[in-house]
């Protein structure tokens, strides 16, 4: 279980990127964070990675407090960040640190087979297309069996049609080992075909919005009645979030209430 | 800069991608018969100058033509005086290089991947780099003496900081994101070092190497100027002290090859390390 306990981070020019967010993410859940732009949802996965450190609050995984970056906790950025120098085998198996080299050879292997590009092993980054070079840092992040992945708009850059196929390699790889997934988008279809729950997030400071719910069966069926409800809840609340930006949050305004109410 | 392009373009069917990667490096390979262009200038005017010369339009004692040139290469490198002089200017290249070379990449590393080392360094061997290192012989004839020390010195100080800059430059510029790839894989700073600094600042740092070794040669004629018995620059002094323009001009040619030797040499060892590129490397 991940869980985040009121969680802050402020940049050293006085930036509020986020304020005191609360979440908890159970195993084998995927989340996904939603929001426009300059919202903190970057911000928020790599303080979760271990990249940047939160000005206040802690970030737990099962009872562990997260300093910095740690073995169970994985990463597929924007952008492929594939190293040029090794081959696709290589990149692959860049993170597979302390295991044997059958066990190295099989896990890559077993990788490339899910991303279907196992005849591509040998080949150089630079050869690859921008979705095939995504899937390959999709499977680098995944050969080292972490407990939670992140990821960062991994798709955002592609066209839809390969960002469709993407999604399928996504959800296969995931199938296996059931990791918690953080998926961070700006894309609701996107959000509504991968994830069990969506955070709205809000702007200045980044903080959380509200969140859904995502119930539907799997595999989802994109052209279906439910697919399109849970859509049209998503695109409400995002546009709730982003027309009132000084709303409060549902528990402030709870609060409010009671005060008034006595 | 086609590779990423093309490959973009098939991204719907990897068949097609793999299918057009031969043709691709064919293509890289065709041989484009407008080079042959490059030569016509230069063989128009020997011809020229040749004529003219044996018609007696021109003297040609100042100026020789080609015929003269190459005569007294081929003479030269029959007695083989050609070769001990070129060995020599090659030698001295040679151990400046190295000297200068070594000193440039581990300085460079250091100022480059340490914000201390930098502030320590850099100003000293900024202002150092100001001085015009021709400036330098009186110096180092005084200090190492007439003989190899100071030639030797002379060229390391002209390899020296083309590739100090050049590698400091490089390891400042390395991706950011490629970095943070290794601290999400927890990698110790020496193995970030190796598995993802030095691979990344190869293509650059074999830049700096070859426009070290091209400042190389140019100090070897400083330096053999400066009193030598041997090597191409005595052939230079000797033939401007003797009045033989043809001596002259055909030192200056071994030099070009000597340096176009050198210089392909230095890329071809060094292709195996950066073959992953993915730039048009013809055009360096």
């Amino acid at each position: 279980m991940l869980s985040l306990e009121h969680l802050s981070k402020t940049y050293a020019d006085g930036t509020r990127a986020l304020s005191d967010i609360n979440l908890t993410v159970h195993e084998g859940e995927i989340v996904s964070l939603i929001g426009g732009s300059g919202c903190g949802k970057t911000t928020l996965l790599r303080l979760i990675a271990g990249l940047d450190r939160e000005s206040a609050g802690q970030i737990r995984l099962d009872g562990e407090r997260l300093s910095g970056p740690h073995p169970a906790v994985g990463i597929v950025f924007q952008e492929p960040r594939l190293l040029p120098w090794l081959s696709v085998f290589d990149n692959i198996a860049f993170g597979l640190a302390g295991v044997s080299a059958a066990e190295k050879k099989a896990r890559v292997e077993h990788a490339l087979e899910k991303i279907g590009l196992a005849e591509h092993a040998r080949r150089w980054p630079r050869d690859l297309s921008g979705g095939q070079q995504q899937r390959v840092s999709i499977a680098r992040a995944f050969v080292t069996n972490p407990k939670v992945l992140l990821l960062d708009e991994p798709f955002s850059a592609l066209d839809a049609f390969t960002r469709a196929s993407l999604h399928e390699h996504l959800l296969g790889l995931w199938e296996e080992t059931r990791p918690t997934v953080v998926l961070v988008t700006h894309d609701v279809q996107e959000a509504v075909t991968l994830a069990d729950r969506a955070v709205v997030m809000q702007p200045k400071p980044g903080r959380i919005f509200d969140e859904l719910p995502l119930t539907l069966s799997r595999p989802r069926d994109r052209t279906g009645l439910p697919f399109e409800t849970s859509v049209r809840r998503v695109l409400t609340a995002l546009d709730h979030s982003l027309k009132a930006p000084q709303a409060q949050p549902q528990r402030e305004r709870d609060r409010q209430a009671a005060a008034l109410w006595w | 800069m086609t590779g990423p392009a093309t490959s973009q373009a098939w991204s719907s069917h990897e068949g097609a991608a793999a299918l057009a990667a031969p043709a691709l490096a064919e293509k890289r390979r065709a041989f484009d018969g407008r080079i042959l262009l490059g030569f016509l200038l230069p063989i128009a005017v020997a011809l020229l100058w040749e004529a003219a010369v044996s018609f007696g339009l021109a003297e040609g004692r100042l100026v020789p033509p080609p015929s003269r040139i190459v005569a007294t290469l081929w003479a030269l490198a029959q007695t083989g005086e050609l070769w001990t002089h070129a060995w020599m200017t090659l030698w001295r290249v040679l151990v400046g290089f190295v000297i200068g070379a070594a000193a440039g990449i581990v300085l460079g590393a250091l100022s480059g991947s340490s914000k201390t080392v930098r502030h320590l360094l850099d100003p000293t061997l900024q202002a150092l780099r100001a001085i015009p290192s021709i400036a330098w012989v009186p110096l180092f004839i005084l200090w190492l003496g007439i003989f190899e020390a100071s030639k030797v010195a002379l060229i390391a100080v002209g390899v020296f900081f083309p590739v100090y800059l050049g590698i400091a430059g490089a390891i400042l510029s390395v991706d950011r994101k490629l970095v943070e790839v290794g601290h999400v894989f927890r990698l110790s700073r020496l193995q970030l070092a190796r598995r993802i600094l030095l691979p990344a600042v190869l293509p650059e740092a074999v830049i700096a190497l070859r426009s070290g070794l091209g400042l190389g040669f140019m100090f070897v004629v400083a330096a053999e100027f400066m009193g030598a018995s041997e090597g191409l620059g005595y052939l230079l002094v000797d033939g401007q002290q003797m009045g033989k323009p043809d001596q002259i001009l055909a030192a200056i040619i071994a030099f070009a090859l000597l340096g176009k030797i050198a210089d392909s040499l230095l890329v071809a060892a060094t292709k195996p390390l950066v073959r992953w590129q993915d730039t048009v490397r013809e055009r360096l």
